[in-house]
């Protein structure tokens, strides 16, 4: 298979304020977020990152998406750096998360057109990705509706279809399924298997153990901001289920505190 | 019932207590407001009353009584001279350069005020006191002198009269109506302008920026290929823009109500502005909003949401409204070039020269080009806040 994202030694430390250590109830000055990360995610695949709350995923995502910027190390997407050449791989990928949101103002419509413009998209495209997209999340019917009148679930669906305008290679979700209802969770999860269908290539974040084993391709556990583990399931779980593996090298890098 | 009304009590104040910014605003800010705009506003009639002060003045007076000699001797900087005032130097006071003053007793002044009975019906004697309001120096000494006169006048029971117009002709202030016109204005509108500019990009700038980082659709445009110096640019010119309707509008209104307001009908004055002068102001006003956007965009970038830009823009407010007040405590527009590198004070000061008729047009060029030079280092500074993680995405 072709690599399509590479990523190499990636760390990520943040400054902890006074109010953070309060809140975490410590006197360290700084937080290892991402420690030394390196993986690899082949075209036509769905990579997961698996790991808790503050593993790391989220972080680790934002600085695929060039969000924010790793302190050490860096990685490519189809060869773009995305230290160097942040613009060049924000214009390959596809990024999704429940912090983004669309302004409440605007219609779907309006949306769509504005964020094809952002890519350099040719109108008439504009116009075939539009309807092909609509048609398959159901929002034709809400085209012309303001985002703050749409169902928190089309809400979720737009902004899915808004991350795909420009048809990206490979697309990064962080908790794809985090706060949707069960048919609008299985709307997207079916499309991300579409998606793979047709040569995309989906990085994923979560912390549910059935996503990994329905969808992922290929898994990499995280716990505090390192790689534990990274491969397909069966080489990750050996012959035990995620859930069970997940646990026990939990236990093994913390421990036995859970 | 009254232990819960107590738990709701420390429950509000430990919440006032425990938000700085809050803190800040309500308890801390308006003390320093006040001491910051009364001590200027102190400064600024301070340096009123003293403008002028050094410049002697020639007080010419026709039949100087004894009762008056030491009133008019208690006036600073001033040589008297006793002497008939002529018409023809009544008309050389036009000239708003000549330090004169021209004073007028009636023959045996003394004498006649002794004898006048306020109750039959007779014209009071009258004091003309003729001088330029267009002269610092002697707008300095007709003022002192007439609150001298109307002193003396209280202690005589209004025996006599100061500057009484006989006649519609009468004029003692020999300023021209366009003098007099601008200087009203040029005190008044150049602050009418900036507030309602300040109050435009208010309305505006911080839903845009702040607004957007708190709703977290500005993520959603970073993770796009969009440039950071595009999204800058493109957020301080329309937010300009904007704000720039809303002050054309203002500038409309002010436009139609300013001869309602100074009565221009009823006081024969006429408003004399070219379209050349109506250009400079609104090209000003174009600087002025650039300037004012690109800063309160900076501040808005900086807070983490419309709330918290709402409270770091208070300061900014406050000097926007020290540069409003200037006009009012100086007499004309600065005459110093560096001035106008100084943003907000240069647009004050052109508005000022233009309204007063005195505009030049090297403070106008300078202030364009430094304004447009601030906004193009706004736009950079914003540039940078753009691809700043602390600034963007810190909670």
């Amino acid at each position: 298979m072709n690599e399509i994202l590479r990523v190499e030694g990636l760390s990520k430390t943040f400054k902890l304020t006074r109010k953070q250590q309060q809140i975490e109830r410590t006197d360290r000055k700084e937080i290892v977020a991402v420690n030394d990360l390196s993986f690899t995610a082949n075209k036509g695949e769905i990579f997961g990152l698996l790991g808790p709350n503050g593993a790391g995923k989220t972080t680790t995502l934002r600085m695929l998406a060039t969000l924010i910027a790793p302190d050490k190390g860096d990685a490519f997407i189809d060869e773009c750096s995305i230290v160097s050449q942040p613009e060049q791989v924000r214009a390959k990928i596809g990024f999704l998360t429940s912090e983004l949101k669309l302004e409440d103002f605007f219609t779907p419509n309006y949306l769509f057109e504005f964020f094809s413009k952002l890519y350099g998209i040719e109108p008439e495209v504009i116009a075939q990705r539009k309807a092909k997209l609509f048609e398959r999340f159901g929002i034709n019917n809400f085209a012309e509706v303001k985002v703050a009148n749409l169902s928190t679930g089309m809400k979720q669906k737009l902004s899915l279809v808004i991350s795909l305008v420009h048809d990206p290679d490979i697309i990064i979700f962080d908790e794809p399924t985090n706060g949707l209802d069960v048919l609008t969770a299985r709307a997207v999860t079916d499309y991300l298997q579409e998606l793979r269908a047709v040569g995309k290539t989906i990085i994923l974040s979560t912390h549910i153990f059935s996503l990994v084993e329905r969808l992922c391709d290929r898994v990499g556990v995280i716990i505090d901001g390192r790689m534990i583990a990274c491969g397909t399931l069966e080489e990750v779980c050996d012959d035990m289920t995620i859930e069970d593996r997940f646990f026990e090298m939990y236990k093994e890098v913390k421990g036995g505190e859970e | 019932m009254k232990s819960n009304t107590l738990t709701i009590i420390k429950k509000e104040f430990a919440r006032f207590f425990g938000d700085r910014q809050l803190l800040f605003t309500a308890v801390i800010l308006p003390g320093l407001l006040i001491y910051i705009i009364y001590s200027f506003m102190g400064s600024g009639i301070k340096k009123m009353a003293t403008e002028g002060a050094e410049e002697l003045v020639t007080l010419c007076v026709e039949n100087l009584p004894v009762s008056v000699a030491p009133l008019v001797d208690a006036i600073p900087a001033i040589a008297v001279s006793q002497q008939p005032v002529s018409h023809e130097d009544i008309d050389k006071l036009e000239d708003k350069n000549l330090n004169v003053v021209l004073v007028r007793f009636p023959e045996a002044f003394d004498e006649t005020v002794a004898t006048y009975d306020p109750q039959s019906g007779v014209a009071a004697p009258n004091v003309e006191i003729y001088y330029n309001s267009a002269n610092n120096a002697s707008s300095r000494v007709y003022h002192m002198l007439e609150g001298s006169l109307t002193a003396y006048e209280n202690q005589l029971s209004n025996r006599f009269d100061i500057n009484r117009a006989d006649s519609e002709e009468a004029q003692f202030d020999m300023a021209s109506q366009d003098e007099v016109l601008g200087d009203i204005l040029s005190k008044l509108i150049p602050m009418l302008i900036l507030m309602m500019l300040f109050s435009g990009v208010m309305a505006i700038a911080p839903s845009a920026i702040a607004g957007e980082k708190e709703r977290g659709t500005i993520a959603t445009l970073l993770v796009t290929p969009l440039r950071r110096n595009e999204l800058a640019l493109g957020k301080v010119v329309s937010l300009s823009g904007m704000a720039l309707m809303s002050g054309i509008s203002s500038f409309i209104g002010i436009a139609l109500s300013l001869p309602k307001m100074i009565q221009v009908d009823a006081s024969g004055m006429e408003l004399n502005y070219t379209v050349s002068d109506y250009l400079v102001i609104l090209l000003i006003i174009l600087a002025t909003v650039l300037i004012m956007a690109s800063a309160v965009s900076l501040l808005s970038a900086l807070a983490k949401d419309v709330k918290n830009a709402g409270t770091m823009i208070t300061p900014f407010m406050l000097v926007i409204m020290l540069c409003g007040l200037m006009p009012m405590f100086q007499s004309g527009a600065s005459e110093n070039l560096t001035a106008y590198l100084i943003p907000f004070y240069n647009s004050i000061q052109v508005m000022t020269a233009v309204f007063a008729h005195k505009m030049r047009w090297i403070p106008v060029i300078v202030t364009v080009a430094a304004n447009v030079v601030y906004t193009g280092i706004a736009v950079w500074g914003l540039t940078r806040m753009f691809n700043s993680e602390k600034v963007m995405f810190s909670k």
